[in-house]
């Protein structure tokens, strides 16, 4: 026994090393899979504090820019609504329960961007008491961003698309096939949509769109544009280099997207036990 | 002995926050970034407690981990640099080193610059190797780890000359 005794007491600097590493491991794995790191995010009260504050500050600085991002929405918007057969209730139910609403939209703001490294986590002022919950979706006024991860009663990580760790389906605007759009962390303005079938009509410029077929984003959600595509080694699938609407590195105002169905849909989908 | 812990509590978080808030934003070229942090593990006073010193610089690379939503790579390297600074600090400085009488404003300055660039590369390549986490992208860990180590070790000699004092 007091051998033993002695042995920590002599390597306690190395045995106190390899604790603190294992811990450090052990966090840094869990950054590395989806929706595990419970502890190590920014989304707490000092450090979202800290971060909205200077964001407070830095914000004036791209006010112009992000005006002319959300005109240009609102011109989009306005153009739809005047278009004469736009409607968005093709199925009206007169129904005081059913409101026909099955997306709820919350303005965040991003107080923490980031694009340079393998895993980009952002930061935005929405959390607990604005219910915002794991896995709903965010998008800007121009496309996709991303899904929310960690949260706390005033903050929400968010897991950008420029993350290896999130997949998102995706599809060609003008015909249905559909893939999962990954990041190969070349560049922060082009993203990868793998597996769309070889039968596929492709061509440069063509727009991709989300496909809905997950229950975090509505269908038709700008994605980008066809850069480049070719087939992969077995020659079965294409991979699409999709250039970004979004510019990544200028990102201020983000739209929350909550499915309201999110509980109905998987409870369907959940296999039964029968 | 007070206004030790003071002073060097004031630059662990001045060196956390212009870490978090300024230099994590510099991306030259894309993706380097300078980490001046290190150079508080790198000026630790000599004759100090090990046990406290690797928790501290734990805690340090923790805090910029929660910052920066990194997992644990800062707080792995840190720690790892600390636990083997002693090594370091004897191969560069030689018999000064063994005999205690070590003072960082004092000491040669080529004998200064290896022995920051030792610790800045062995401390960026851990970071990097855990944050790509791939052994496939073994070219890119080492490319991010010298372009970053240069402009760290730039930054911190330019630190140290700025902010020595004169007395």
């Amino acid at each position: 026994m007091q051998q033993i005794i002695k042995f920590f007491l002599r390597n306690k600097t190395f045995l106190l090393y390899v604790f603190l590493l294992f811990i450090a491991v052990v966090f840094t794995i869990q950054s590395h899979s989806y929706h595990k790191s419970k502890f190590i995010n920014s989304a707490n009260y000092v450090t979202g504090g800290i971060y909205n504050s200077v964001n407070n500050l830095s914000l004036y600085f791209n006010l112009e820019s992000q005006n002319l991002l959300l005109q240009e929405e609102n011109a989009r918007l306005h153009s739809l609504l005047s278009t004469p057969n736009y409607s968005t209730s093709l199925s009206f139910i007169s129904d005081s329960i059913y409101s026909g609403i099955s997306y709820k939209f919350t303005p965040a703001q991003v107080i923490k961007n980031s694009y340079s490294v393998k895993n980009n986590i952002l930061l935005i002022n929405r959390g607990k008491r604005d219910s915002i919950k794991q896995d709903f979706g965010v998008i800007t006024p121009k496309g996709l961003l991303g899904i929310v991860d960690q949260r706390s009663n005033k903050f929400a990580t968010v897991l950008s698309i420029l993350n290896t760790n999130i997949k998102i389906s995706a599809q060609l605007k003008n015909t249905n096939h559909f893939g999962s759009l990954m990041w190969d962390t070349k560049s922060p303005q082009v993203v990868q949509l793998n597996e769309i079938s070889k039968i596929a009509p492709l061509k440069k410029g063509d727009t991709i769109v989300t496909s809905g077929r997950s229950v975090i984003f509505p269908k038709g959600i700008p994605v980008g544009t066809i850069q480049d595509f070719r087939l992969d080694s077995a020659e079965n699938f294409y991979t699409i280099d999709v250039k970004l609407f979004n510019d990544m590195t200028n990102i201020e105002y983000v739209y929350i997207i909550e499915n309201v169905d999110k509980t109905e849909i998987n409870s369907l989908l959940k296999p039964s036990n029968e | 002995m007070n206004n030790n812990v003071l002073s060097y509590s004031v630059q662990f978080i001045v060196l956390v926050l212009a870490q978090v808030l300024v230099l994590n934003n510099i991306n030259f070229l894309g993706f380097i970034n300078p980490y001046l942090y290190v150079i508080f593990i790198l000026l630790f006073p000599i004759n100090n407690n090990r046990l406290v010193f690797l928790m501290l610089s734990f805690a340090l690379g923790l805090t910029i981990d929660i910052f920066s939503d990194s997992g644990g790579i800062h707080a792995a390297a840190a720690l790892t640099i600390t636990f083997i600074r002693p090594l370091v600090l004897k191969f560069c400085f030689g018999s000064v080193y063994e005999h205690n009488t070590i003072k960082f404003k004092n000491v040669d300055f080529g004998a200064k610059v290896i022995y920051f660039v030792i610790l800045i590369v062995i401390h960026h390549f851990i970071l990097f190797a855990l944050e790509i986490f791939n052994l496939k992208d073994i070219i890119l860990v080492l490319q991010k780890t010298l372009f970053s180590s240069i402009f760290t070790s730039i930054l911190c000699l330019i630190a140290t000359i700025l902010f020595s004092r004169k007395t």
